[in-house]
């Protein structure tokens, strides 16, 4: 399952963090710090895997922004990898070209989006237009 | 209206923090943000609440604390609007975990919203549950969660199955009831619930036993027919990903898969056909397909499996390793090391090209790597592996090295073939990277080199060799060092030259310079020097013509500030000068070590190292103990140790201090103690003493440090409280030693130690005492002459001067001496110890003495000196009892 999801930029600031386990809000900013200095300076020939303390972190790099995912050390990490891709398209579909900007403004929608797409942990849906089409209907909804 | 709830809008604070330049401005925005905030709850302010939130959320992102807007979540969750429900529902989940006791007034909302008749608040409402509920509310609300599951609505049914598995995580006991409705959600078409409920499925099947008996029997052809379904499918744009349809679907239904098939042979046959389809078919030019092809190899090594379709999948593993992408490398690897249990002969098959990922520059590549290398290795391929990785030791990169030496060491114990192998490959090892190689690894090839008889003369010249060049590799130096000082003679006299071996000419001296090397090369640590003295110490009774240049080398390290090293230094230089009938048997040749004894050893190891620290800090108390009675105050604190301790080594054990203590006061003792008797008591405290180098194999093979030391100093000193026995006192008594205690010779063994430590100066003002002729022989004189400072009464300085009376010059000369209990003694090194004939020089010695009962009793002082004449052993001894009244 995923522990933990993190956005961060390249000097470190949060973008999104979501936690599907309990954690301390200081073990939090140390989670933070420690996978920010994991993969920020990783050469970016090596895996995308990284291990971290008993898990593994996958990670993806979209420009200034890492996708980071902490994830049991016995699950997929190709189909993580996936993962992370796909949710970057279903943001770049909603923002309609992503950028960081658009991230830090409407952080609340960011973490609406993930709650239709990941849930306790798990993959909650697959594909692309049916979040998106959520996402409408809750608007609307407001 | 509060003025600071009017308050800016979430996207101006956001601009506003964003605008700052340093992190004080960025505080002290949050600060009244947070100000107004905290106004705003107190004031119950109803329409900014939403936003007010909003910005905390935000806040709480940037790291800043926001404990205080946890119950405006609850509150907000309560309200019957749907906007504010959600933020609700998201502060919730964002600034409370399932710990906090905030937590539980939320049931109530959430069992009520669990039950709305709107989707959408439902649909919140299983969000959050399934993000943070705790085991209570997993208690609490499973009945609805589990109604939900029945719902219609597909959006409705994923989350509540999604849900489910945070529930049943939590609380394993109620997966019996999530059983029928998950395996009902296996018929779904919809891949959300399809994927969820195959999820579901999964984690039903870990948590009991029971339900995955009941799943295995019911969903194993449905997992079958959607993995079947999902992989015939046409082109779906809608899960469509590098023209795979819904890869996340295959992989969570091949994982189900693995559950049902694990032990079972039947439900393994079942999945035979599509496993193979979907590992012949998959595309394997995209990461989706290749982490279906993953997860594939995985259910198949995982199920019982036929063979045929078992090496399917280490061929795609095989094809995975010659990938260029490191990712797919890297998992290739990772389920190589699992494939390795079920048919190592078929990974053994890609073992070259394994051999080469350990060279990769992507650092987990090349760990797991490694690991798996390990894995494979056996009898016959140890030799080829061993020289593949011994020869990338040479270039890998220096953080590898010591997980790569690790392995190499663990592989060449495990696998030699022969013990000339072994030898080979650990002196690669250590030549190359032998500051990486653990203790216990060399401790064992000296185990082993003490073993094989044969090799000792082929090892030593081998070590000599590799010592040329890789004088940095501390373990090789150590293994150098020992084996030298060991089989020294078989290095210069070429014993057991093997076929093929090159000639090599080591000269005795040769073989020193290697251990003088080792003693004074500046990355040697302390075990490393102890080592060498040791060995030259040995090497003195090999190579007795030079036995003069190994007394100087050892001389050297007299003034080391290493007490360990002091100590060898002195006690060794004094077997080399003064004990040479008994040299040779002392320094017999190591006994071979037992090797099974060692490897039992090296299985409790952690008790040995736990038992010896336990040992070092007895000792450490009883040395502090004792300091008070003795010359704690010294300048020369740890001598003054050293001293002390060792004085309470003489009644060790009553014969031996006896013969010892009789040796150094000549006594002619009527009864007992012939001259041979002497000569063992006086063997055996030497014995006692050097025990500390040379057989520390008992306790920590061959790695002499100061505990061990200690050890034998403090299980000496538990004895001291026990009065000698009755030969003792009457011996005292027949020396005419002027005191009371019958330990009064304790100190004397010590003398023979410290005969020259630092050195002190005196100056000859105050000279208040006449000097007096302390001694005079047909060849010797001997005059004293004290200082004393009116501050310090007790203590009396004198200068010892001896003079030469005969025409023969005295070398090796050597002053000891010995005093009652109630005065201390300290002694510096003499001026020389060479002492021209005819009165043509003299040699001076400083003693420092400390009377405490000053003005009761009067000083007095055994000695012995002893030298050598055209190499006669000479020796003088006597009392000093005309020492001027008052000192």
């Amino acid at each position: 399952m995923i522990r933990f999801i993190l956005l961060q930029n390249r000097q470190g600031k949060t973008r999104l963090a979501k936690y599907y386990v309990p954690l301390e809000e200081s073990e939090k900013h140390k989670v933070e710090y420690e996978v920010h200095r994991l993969v920020v300076n990783r050469d970016p020939k090596f895996t995308n895997f990284v291990e971290f303390r008993t898990h593994k972190v996958i990670y993806r790099r979209y420009a200034g922004l890492f996708f980071s995912l902490c994830v049991d050390i016995t699950d997929n990490e190709l189909a993580y990898l996936e993962c992370i891709h796909l949710f970057v398209e279903i943001l770049d579909h909603f923002f309609s070209n992503v950028c960081e900007l658009d991230l830090v403004f409407n952080f609340h929608k960011v973490y609406l989006i993930l709650d239709e797409f990941i849930l306790a942990g798990e993959l909650q849906e697959t594909s692309k237009r049916a979040i998106i089409e959520r996402m409408g209907e809750l608007e609307k909804q407001e | 209206m509060n003025p600071f709830s009017s308050g800016t809008r979430l996207r101006d604070m956001i601009r506003a923090i964003r605008a700052c330049k340093t992190a004080a401005e960025e505080r002290a925005v949050v600060r009244k943000e947070c100000a107004a905030i905290r106004a705003a709850i107190s004031e119950n302010d109803q329409d900014y609440r939403h936003r007010n939130l909003a910005k905390l959320m935000f806040i709480h992102m940037l790291g800043y604390p926001t404990h205080f807007g946890q119950m405006e979540c609850l509150k907000l969750i309560a309200s019957a609007d749907f906007p504010e429900k959600r933020i609700g529902y998201l502060g919730l989940m964002l600034l409370l975990d399932e710990r906090q006791e905030v937590l539980m007034l939320v049931t109530n909302s959430l069992k009520q919203d669990l039950n709305h008749s709107n989707q959408y608040i439902v649909g919140l409402a299983l969000c959050a549950l399934g993000n943070i509920c705790s085991a209570e509310m997993a208690r609490d609300l499973a009945p609805e969660v589990e109604r939900l599951l029945q719902s219609r609505d597909p959006n409705i049914k994923k989350k509540a199955a999604l849900c489910s598995i945070r529930i049943i995580r939590k609380v394993p006991d109620l997966a019996e009831n999530f059983m029928g409705p998950a395996s009902a959600l296996l018929k779904e078409k919809h891949h959300g619930v399809l994927i969820a409920g195959v999820q579901l499925c999964t984690d039903l099947c870990k948590a009991s036993t029971e339900a995955l008996q009941y799943l295995r029997k019911n969903c194993t052809d449905g997992s079958i027919r959607i993995l079947r379904d999902v992989s015939n499918s046409p082109y779906a744009p809608e899960y469509d990903i590098s023209g795979i349809t819904d890869p996340f679907l295959h992989i969570r239904v091949l994982k189900l898969m693995r559950m049902f098939g694990q032990g079972d042979a039947d439900a393994s046959e079942y999945m035979n056909d599509i496993l193979a389809q979907v590992a012949t078919k998959t595309e394997s030019n995209k990461n989706a397909g290749n982490a279906i092809l993953y997860e594939c190899v995985e259910t198949i090594m995982g199920i019982e499996a036929t063979s045929g379709l078992r090496v399917l999948a280490i061929n795609i593993l095989g094809r995975f390793l010659s990938n260029r992408d490191n990712n797919i490398r890297y998992v290739a690897l990772n389920m190589l090391m699992k494939a390795v249990a079920v048919d190592a002969q078929a990974v053994q098959r890609h073992r070259s090209t394994i051999l080469e990922c350990v060279k990769d520059s992507d650092a987990s590549i090349r760990k797991r790597a490694l690991e798996l290398v390990y894995l494979l290795v056996n009898e016959t391929n140890v030799k080829p592996l061993t020289k593949e990785l011994v020869d990338y030791l040479e270039v890998s990169e220096q953080d590898f090295k010591g997980d790569l030496t690790a392995k190499i060491c663990s592989i060449i114990e495990k696998y030699s073939p022969d013990k000339l192998w072994y030898i080979d490959q650990m002196l690669k090892v250590l030549s190359e990277a032998g500051n990486y190689v653990k203790d216990d690894v060399w401790h064992a090839l000296i185990v082993v080199v003490s073993n094989a008889s044969d090799l000792q003369g082929y090892t030593v010249r081998s070590l000599y060799r590799a010592f040329q060049t890789s004088l940095e590799q501390e373990t090789l130096v150590r293994v150098a060092v020992w084996c030298i000082g060991e089989y020294g003679e078989m290095l210069v006299n070429n014993v057991g030259v093997l076929d093929g071996e090159e000639p090599i000419t080591v000269t005795e001296s040769d073989a020193v310079d290697v251990v003088e090397a080792a003693l004074k090369h500046h990355s040697s640590d302390i075990t490393t020097r102890a080592m060498s003295l040791i060995a030259l110490l040995k090497l003195s009774s090999r190579f007795p013509p030079i036995t003069e240049r190994i007394r100087e080398i050892i001389t050297l390290e007299k003034g080391s500030l290493l007490l360990e090293l002091q100590q060898r230094s002195i006690e060794f230089h004094a077997i080399i000068q003064k004990h040479q009938n008994i040299k040779s048997s002392l320094l017999e040749r190591m006994p071979v070590l037992d090797e099974s004894t060692y490897v039992k050893k090296k299985v409790g190891s952690s008790d040995g190292t736990l038992s010896a620290n336990k040992t070092s800090q007895r000792a450490t108390s009883g040395t502090s103990v004792n300091i008070p009675n003795g010359v704690g105050k010294q300048p020369a604190a740890p001598l003054a140790d050293l001293l002390d301790l060792s004085s309470d080594d003489a009644p060790v054990s009553s014969s031996s201090a006896t013969d010892f203590l009789n040796d150094l006061l000549g006594v002619d003792l009527t009864s007992q103690s012939s001259s041979g008797v002497v000569s063992t008591g006086n063997a055996d405290i030497l014995m006692d003493l050097l025990s500390i180098g040379t057989s520390p194999v008992q306790n920590d093979l061959l790695s002499p440090d100061i505990s061990s030391t200690h050890n034998h100093i403090s299980s000496v000193a538990a004895s001291e409280k026990i009065p000698p026995v009755s030969s003792t006192p009457s011996t005292v008594k027949g020396v005419a030693l002027e005191t009371k205690s019958p330990q009064a010779h304790a100190p004397l063994p010590v003398l023979d130690l410290l005969d020259g430590l630092s050195n002190m100066s005196f100056s000859d003002e105050n000279l208040l005492f006449p000097s007096i002729t302390a001694f005079q022989s047909s060849g010797l004189k001997m005059t004293f002459s004290f200082t004393k400072q009116p501050e310090k009464p007790q203590v009396t300085q004198i200068k010892a001067t001896f003079t030469n009376l005969s025409s023969n010059m005295y070398t090796d000369f050597l002053f000891q001496a010995a005093v009652p209990k109630f005065v201390q003694l300290h002694l510096d090194p003499a001026s020389s110890n060479i002492l021209p004939a005819s009165g043509n020089g003299s040699i001076t010695q400083s003693l420092s003495l400390t009377n405490t009962q000053h003005g009761q009793k009067a000083l007095a002082m055994r000695f012995r000196i002893a030298y050598k004449v055209n190499n006669q052993d000479m020796l003088e001894q006597g009392q000093v009892n005309n020492f001027p009244p008052g000192l």
